[in-house]
């Protein structure tokens, strides 16, 4: 287009003007970028540094190694088995489903398992191994990696599991771990990072439930670099954690089991002390549970059984029962007398069959009575009167101290679950529980162990080694941590006059080694291994007559408490069996086989027995069916 | 003939025009592309493949077509501003009748070697054809609305177009692109006001509608809006790219990670890191430094733009290096925008660095009419 020149003078003032002004806004905008890269980069560098490596970087736990614990000859109680399993990764097994039914071909996998499998990998993201089997054994696994070329994105890994070989016989004493529950974090207050791992597993019960802190050892660490979809790009660093550490008790696991079998088929509980140190050497409980099902996944019909059960598997009673100790707290009554110096051994206390006391006739156990009764007559009959008359005297104050001195009504901190605290009721303890005034039929009850008076089995065995020792034992459980032996409780003297112990003792002898002891039958003839025991019969409902026509729930509860060898005491036990009838025919022969075994290691030459119960002790021996303990230590020490 | 008018005795010819290029605009223009290579490698994890390499064809392709464009007189292309608006007009209706949808949007026509995008031919189609426009117009009769009403039309109908793909970017770049063009034209300023103040009534009523039946934009669009407005609200959502993209930005610091050490772009951190993303990478991995060093190199362009457009008595060669130099200036500013969470994010590329075909090659066909504007000047 033709243009006059004064056009083009004015167009070119005119574009020039506008380009100016435009390359000045320009430029404006450009300053305003710049200043806002400055502000990201210089001003907030530091903040965007870290977002971006909390972006990149993630940090995972690695699970430490769980302690083991052994008992005290060394043999495994709880282990970390190899756990061979199968994991799948998404993205490079094509067809998850087909990869599957492929892998159910090799190893056994129902329809339900598969389906269960399938959705746990749809549900995580196609990089991320899924665990598709579990427990599998080393064929099962060989058939996977024979089979690798054809299973892309199979593949078989291997994990640690807890195991209790002991399996059964433990079951209350090591209890048993479990993956960590929503319900465990809302009631532990515990910030190890390691408990947020998905189904970590921690100890829910016993030992491995008390011992948590020291068996879970401290969790490793990586840190990887991952990229935004959460893949793992490269390990930048790597810290090992610590193994738990591994913890020996004081258990004699060949005899905890012969305990457990010895009592199998009632419910009922044993405990044997090691008098010297209070080692608790078993803490036998029937009926048991096998603890494995629990670390596997226990299936609702195994658990509906175990809760079902009227004789109560999944309770410890020797430790969580709390039974009327019945005749053998008689001993404690009698040194509450003598220590206050309120009578001597040789005074006697005629028994009429009963008393009459505030309008209340209190009947011994032996209607017709037993005539004149001093301090050993006492215990080797069972004299109820002879206690009546002590109690009268020297009123329960005295008594409930008597029981505390001697172990009773305290509870023990021992790595269990529910240690019982028994009872040792005194006047103050009746105002404030019962809100009622004691009255002195309460003081002539409790001197028979009825009453309020509430004893465990670990007591009772406490209390027994304390009349065997004349000193406070206190029983522990656990030996050594990593090899370092936990020192020895103080066990001071109880400051009892030797002589007042030495006649208890010496009633204790009669029981069970005169011809008229209650325990008589249940007696060791071997010399030099001979047991002193008291046994006893705790009433559980009020009006019963005798044992055979009352429903089980109502039959009395059988005891013994004894130790042995007399002259030496080594071994104290108490024995309770939960509506077992009388405590010389239902526990006393359980506590004098359990002795024995003690003492022998093992089965005693028949001959430790009295002539007319060695038939039973030799169909006993034959019955019963104990572990092999030397192949589980053999297993373990070759694993 | 129109440039009898001029003393073009001094215009070279043949080969000799070559020496009379605009040759600091080409070293710019390469040097920019340059650090594009770099950067896609870099992102591409230190591999030629599958960005770096096909960029560098691209480049040659696109260089020999600005050498080729540059060559001939810049009447020449003054006279097909017509046609090539009517051409690109066409390709973006047979976009909306036969094209691919990429991105939830209508934008590409697959020419089997390479995929190309009419909206990116249109950006300077339309520059040409405004400046063409106000060569032929008479100066008098420039603010006379009548006349502004002309190209006003011309654009909307292209602007039209976009939208319905839909490419708010490019609707944007089309808009603001032509009314410079038409504000170095001097348009009287009024006219501007005016636009503006509709601007801000139309932004109100697109807010305002939303929801309803007849609401103006797609929800991703209002989506992506809302976002700008507030990145922190969805951050793994809709804010993912703004937040990831200014925490990539900012842990460059000063002096960055070093080349090739962005953490943030080598994990995947980034959404499309090697197109509309690809500043926050460079600034990563070269920091403040470097970003402000890009910027530099863009406004070097521009600044020799503006003074081969000020040297230029051609009506049509000056508008036409001011739209391109606006064109490319817009590219980089909303794109820089963007990724620094200034602007909302409406999916334009950072010119000449960010890979794609159609953007490279227009871009540097754009620079050939300034370089033919330039050789082709009245002396």
């Amino acid at each position: 287009m033709r243009r006059p020149p004064r056009d083009n003078e004015e167009s070119t003032r005119g574009i020039t003007r506008r380009s100016l002004l435009l390359g000045t806004a320009w430029l404006a905008f450009g300053g305003g970028l710049a200043a806002r890269m400055r502000y990201l980069q210089v001003d907030q560098a530091d903040q965007y540094r870290l977002l971006a490596d909390e972006n990149r970087i993630k940090d995972r736990l690695i699970a430490p190694a769980r302690g083991l614990i052994w008992d005290r000859n060394g043999i495994p109680l709880a282990t970390n088995e190899q756990n061979y399993r199968v994991v799948m990764v998404r993205e490079d097994a094509g067809d998850p489903s087909e990869a599957l039914e492929k892998l159910s071909k090799l190893i056994p996998m129902d329809d339900a398992a598969r389906a269960k499998a399938l959705k746990a990998v749809m549900d995580r993201a196609p990089h991320v191994p899924v665990a598709v089997a579990d427990r599998l054994t080393w064929e099962e696994v060989s058939a996977i990696a024979v089979n690798g070329p054809a299973l892309p994105g199979i593949t078989p890994e291997v994990g640690l599991s807890r195991n209790y070989p002991a399996a059964d016989d433990l079951c209350h004493v090591v209890g048993y771990v479990g993956p960590v529950s929503d319900y465990d974090l809302s009631r532990i207050d515990d910030k190890d990072p390691l408990l947020q791992i998905p189904k970590f597993q921690i100890g829910k019960s016993g030992a491995e439930n008390k011992l948590e802190l020291q068996l879970r050892g401290t969790a490793g660490n990586v840190r990887n670099e991952v990229n935004a979809g959460g893949r793992v790009i490269r390990e930048l660093d790597r810290r090992e954690g610590n193994p738990g550490a591994n913890v020996q008790l004081t258990i004699d696991a060949p005899l905890q089991n012969f305990i457990q079998a010895r009592l199998a088929g009632e419910s009922a509980s044993a405990v044997v002390i090691d008098v010297e140190t209070g080692d608790l050497l078993a803490c036998g409980s029937v009926p048991t549970f096998d603890p494995n099902k629990f670390v596997r996944g226990i299936s609702t019909a195994d658990y509906g059984e175990l809760t079902g059960n009227p004789l109560n598997p999944l309770q410890g009673k020797a430790v969580q029962g709390a039974y009327p100790p019945g005749s053998t707290f008689k001993m404690v009554t009698a040194l509450a007398a003598l220590d206050a110096g309120l009578i001597d051994t040789e005074e006697t206390v005629r028994c009429g069959g009963y008393v009459e006391v505030g309008g209340r006739r209190f009947h011994c156990w032996k209607h017709s009575g037993h005539g004149h009764m001093n301090l050993n007559l006492s215990l080797r009959n069972s004299c109820d009167v002879y206690y009546y008359d002590l109690a009268e005297r020297v009123g329960i104050e005295r008594i409930s101290r008597m029981s505390r001195r001697l172990g009773l009504g305290e509870r023990y901190d021992l790595p269990m679950s529910a240690v019982s605290s028994g009872l040792a009721p005194d006047k103050a303890w009746k105002l404030e529980r019962r809100g009622a005034e004691w009255v002195i039929g309460d003081s002539l009850n409790a001197s028979i162990g009825q009453g309020f008076v509430l004893a465990s089995p670990l007591q009772l065995a406490v209390m027994t080694a304390r009349l065997a020792t004349g000193r406070a034992i206190v029983p522990r459980l656990v030996k050594s941590v990593n090899s370092t032996e936990v020192p020895l409780l103080d066990s001071p003297s109880l400051e009892l006059n030797e002589n007042h112990l030495r006649a208890v003792r010496q009633g204790m002898y009669s029981v069970s080694n005169n011809r008229r002891g209650t325990a008589f039958a249940s007696r060791i003839t071997e010399d030099g291994k001979r047991l002193g025991g008291k046994t006893g019969t705790s009433q559980v409902s009020n009006n019963r007559v005798n044992n055979r026509n009352v429903p089980w729930e109502q039959r009395d509860h059988a005891l013994f408490v004894g130790f042995a060898p007399f002259d030496a005491p080594k071994y104290a036990v108490s024995v309770v069996v939960e509506h077992g009838g009388g405590g010389s025919k239902a526990a006393a022969p359980v506590a004098r086989d359990i002795l024995l075994h003690a003492m022998y290691g093992g089965y005693p030459p028949l001959a430790a027995y009295p002539a007319a119960a060695r038939g039973n002790a030799q169909r006993m021996q034959d019955d019963l069916e104990l572990r092999d303990f030397d192949a589980l230590r053999n297993e373990s020490s070759r694993a | 003939m129109s440039y009898l008018e001029y003393q073009i005795q001094h215009t070279p010819t043949g080969l000799r025009k070559i020496l009379y290029l605009n040759w600091p605009v080409i070293v710019l223009l390469s040097t920019i592309c340059g650090v594009g290579f770099l950067m896609l490698y870099s992102v591409a994890g230190g591999s030629f493949t599958p960005w770096a390499e096909p960029q560098m064809k691209r480049f040659a392709l696109g260089m020999v077509a600005m050498f080729f464009v540059a060559m001939v007189p810049v009447w020449f292309w003054r006279n097909m501003a017509a046609v090539a608006y009517l051409i690109s007009l066409l390709l973006l209706i047979a976009v909306e009748l036969f094209g691919e949808v990429g991105m939830g949007a209508q934008r590409w026509i697959n020419l089997g070697f390479m995929r190309l995008q009419p909206s990116e031919l249109m950006k300077i189609t339309l520059v040409l054809l405004i400046a063409a426009y106000y060569d032929w117009l008479d100066i008098r009769k420039t603010s006379h609305p009548v006349w502004v009403l002309v190209p006003v039309i011309l654009v909307l109908i292209p602007v039209a177009l976009v939208l319905r793909q839909p490419d708010l970017g490019t609707a944007i770049l089309l808009i603001t692109g032509s009314g410079i063009v038409m504000f170095a034209a001097g348009v009287s300023l009024w006219y501007f006001a005016g636009v503006i103040g509709s601007a801000i009534g139309i932004i109100t009523a697109v807010f305002k509608t939303r929801g309803t039946e007849w609401q103006f934009l797609k929800d991703y669009q209002y989506r992506r809006i809302d976002t700008f407005l507030d990145p922190s609200r969805d951050p793994l959502g809709d804010g993912y790219h703004i937040t990831q993209s200014k925490i990539a930005l900012g842990s460059g610091g000063w002096t960055g990670r070093g080349y090739m050490q962005g953490t943030q772009s080598r994990l995947n951190f980034l959404p499309e890191k090697h197109t509309d993303f690809i500043f926050t990478t460079l600034a990563e991995e070269f920091g403040f430094v470097g970003g402000i060093t890009l910027l530099g190199l863009y406004f070097l362009v521009l600044m020799f733009c503006l003074t081969s457009a000020l040297q230029n008595k051609d009506r049509f060669a000056s508008l036409m290096t001011i739209g391109v130099a606006a064109t490319f200036f817009l590219f980089f500013a909303v794109n820089m925008s963007m990724v620094m969470g200034i602007a909302p994010v409406v999916g334009v590329p950072l010119p000449l660095v960010s890979y794609g075909g159609s953007a490279m090659l227009v871009i540097l066909v754009a620079f050939g009419f300034v370089q033919s504007a330039h050789v082709h000047r009245p002396r």
